[in-house]
């Protein structure tokens, strides 16, 4: 599979990083260049083969059922967390409008 | 003013805990080294008063007739991953500039507890990604090494450079990094410094800016086996804010260090002798298996026949993890908003994230998000998982005959900062040889083995059974005895900076 300026424009989008068209350009081959590379994982016999995404055994744990379990990161912390907003109104976090 | 900067951790430690000098005349005597060395880049911001405080309250402790702790009085550096309170914290990204944290990464926050003190936060690879350490929009970062008899400046490895350029300096006894696929190991024995990457859910990831959560490990990075021991035993422990934190007692590394290996084997896996491996890391290898060998083990061969499909594997999981993390860097909550004039939320998004990640940064997003895409993701994705499953199961058979591995850390030795950066593919496979024991979760740990006919340092890799770090310390010591690197060059590389 490669692909072409086109595709790149689309994933662009989809990741919300704004590229200009000498970029996507620019990027078409050196993305072929790594998906060819990686394409020769199609060879490997994976048949039976479940997918891992932990790969150390480890359980779930659940905390117990408290406010503020943990002081850091239990809540009431809103100055804290909006200390580097870049712009932060009125105990929120402003952003532009989005409704007209 | 004397001069502590040839001392490593355990050195400091117990100096400061018998009296022959204070905490605050190490503290100082860093302070000074790291000031003096700029042209290595190897720091974003220094805090010298943290380190000077610690130092005090190291000596105070002693005063009051307290144990210090296990490092007690010993600044180090902080890979400017971990979240400092108060102190800036950037992944060396410009999307990140300014942010300063109102909290503290348990990592860090243990090794304060242990009585260290922070020298500054060291430079790296923009969001750890990259093996060079030029990818930080804070500017690259030079190693002390240089070829001999030229002065070009040459790459300190990466994603952890500015750690391992500080340590191989001395300008820090020792620093922390983070390791995905072989961020502390490859510029570990870049710099010829010892690097351990423990068993995934040692050291807690609470706190770290996070690149890839399934394989992003905290180690150690210092001159000796027994200063990433001592290190490590204080950076790692359960952290309930991190779900995949191992519930486990940290085992006292330190106190059962041994090079003897009687009855260990040590496998030697066949197929990474690969081609483009440098003869002088082919050479050295064998003189790995002869010290091993020497300190009492058996050395036998062993097949991990899904190797050349690890890193292909990493390139597709690591990158798609990345993509989905870095989601959170919005202009919204912190770091950088780029807002052009009558621009919406939307807009605001994608000129933030464009003005504010760097080209490898957004390479690696793009192939995350192409990957992740509807129609691709089976084909691509959870190919890739599948991969890491038959990658981990070589590992867990090679177990059956063996009780560590022993490999080279990297395929070549450093090169010159800007040769490989038109190039991304050829500097991928710099990780070849670290990748595996990542997608494994196992730890693993460069040591090094002695200098190139360049004169650069060269590294061995020890690979153990997952939550056996203690054998591959033990393994590493054993080289580090016979070795002998700090004998070839007793100042450490020749000062430039």
């Amino acid at each position: 599979m490669s692909v072409d300026k086109q595709t790149v424009a689309k994933i662009a989008s989809l990741a919300r990083i704004k590229m200009g068209d000498d970029q996507l350009e620019a990027l078409v081959p050196e993305l072929n260049n790594i998906l060819d590379w990686v394409e020769q994982l199609g060879e490997v016999d994976v048949t039976g083969v479940e997918p891992m995404s932990a790969v150390i055994p480890n359980t779930l744990r659940l905390r117990d059922d408290v406010v503020d379990a943990d002081p850091v990161t239990g809540g009431g912390k809103r100055e804290e967390v909006l200390a580097n907003a870049p712009a932060a109104e009125h105990g929120f976090f402003g952003v532009p409008k989005v409704i007209e | 003013m004397a001069d502590f900067t040839s001392l490593g951790a355990k050195a400091i430690r117990d100096g400061v805990a018998s009296g022959d000098f204070t905490a605050r005349e190490v503290a100082e005597s860093f302070n000074a080294a790291v000031a003096a060395a700029a042209e290595l880049n190897a720091f974003i911001v220094t805090t010298p008063d943290h380190a000077l405080a610690a130092a005090d309250a190291a000596d105070q402790a002693r005063a009051d007739g307290k144990e210090l702790g296990a490092m007690g009085g010993v600044p180090i550096g902080m890979k400017d991953l971990f979240a400092t309170h108060g102190v800036q914290t950037t992944a060396a990204s410009h999307i990140l500039e300014g942010f300063t944290p109102q909290y503290e990464s348990t990592v860090s926050q243990n090794l304060w507890n242990a009585g260290a003190g922070m020298l500054g936060k060291l430079n790296l690879d923009q969001f750890a990604m990259g093996s060079s350490n030029e990818t930080s929009y804070f500017g690259n970062v030079a190693s002390p090494w240089q070829k001999a008899g030229t002065n070009a400046a040459m790459s300190p490895g990466g994603s952890s450079g500015g750690s391992a350029s500080a340590v191989a300096a001395r300008i820090a006894p020792a620093a922390t990094g983070t390791d995905t696929g072989g961020s502390i190991r490859q510029p570990a024995a870049f710099t010829g410094i010892c690097g351990v990457k423990p068993t995934y859910g040692r050291c807690s990831r609470w706190g770290v800016v996070a690149f890839a959560s399934s394989l992003d490990q905290a180690g150690p990075m210092a001159h000796s086996v027994e200063d990433c021991a001592i290190m490590l035993g204080a950076m790692a422990g359960f952290d309930a804010k991190d779900a995949t934190s191992l519930k486990m007692d940290v085992p006292n590394w330190e106190a059962a260090l041994s090079s003897d290996l009687k009855g260990k084997k040590v496998g030697i896996p066949r197929e990474y002798r690969m081609d483009g491996t440098d003869e002088a890391i082919l050479d050295s290898w064998e003189q790995g298996k002869n010290w091993l060998k020497d300190a009492g083990a058996e050395i036998v061969d062993i097949s991990l026949p899904h190797t050349k499909y690890a890193l292909p594997a990493y390139y597709i999981i690591a990158p798609a993890e990345a993509s989905s993390n870095l989601a959170r860097y919005d202009g919204v909550r912190y770091g950088l908003r780029d807002l052009p004039d009558g621009a919406g939320l939307q807009d605001m998004y994608a000129e933030t994230r464009a003005a504010g990640f760097g080209d490898e940064v957004k390479r690696r997003i793009l192939i995350g998000t192409y990957v992740l895409s509807a129609g691709f993701y089976d084909a691509y994705y959870t190919q890739a998982q599948k991969v890491r499953a038959l990658v981990s199961r070589d590992f867990d058979n090679a177990w059956s005959g063996c009780d560590l591995i022993l490999a080279p850390t990297t395929p070549t030795a450093s090169f010159p900062l800007g040769s490989l950066a038109d190039d991304p593919l050829t500097m991928y496979l710099n990780d070849v040889f670290a990748v595996p024991a990542s997608l494994a979760g196992l730890p693993a740990m460069s040591v090094p083995a002695g200098l190139n006919p360049d004169g650069l340092p060269l590294g061995l890799q020890l690979v153990g059974k997952a939550f056996d770090e203690q054998t591959v310390l033990n393994a590493g010591l054993a080289i580090q005895e016979r070795a002998g690197f700090s004998a070839l060059k007793p100042n450490g590389p020749e000062k430039w900076w």
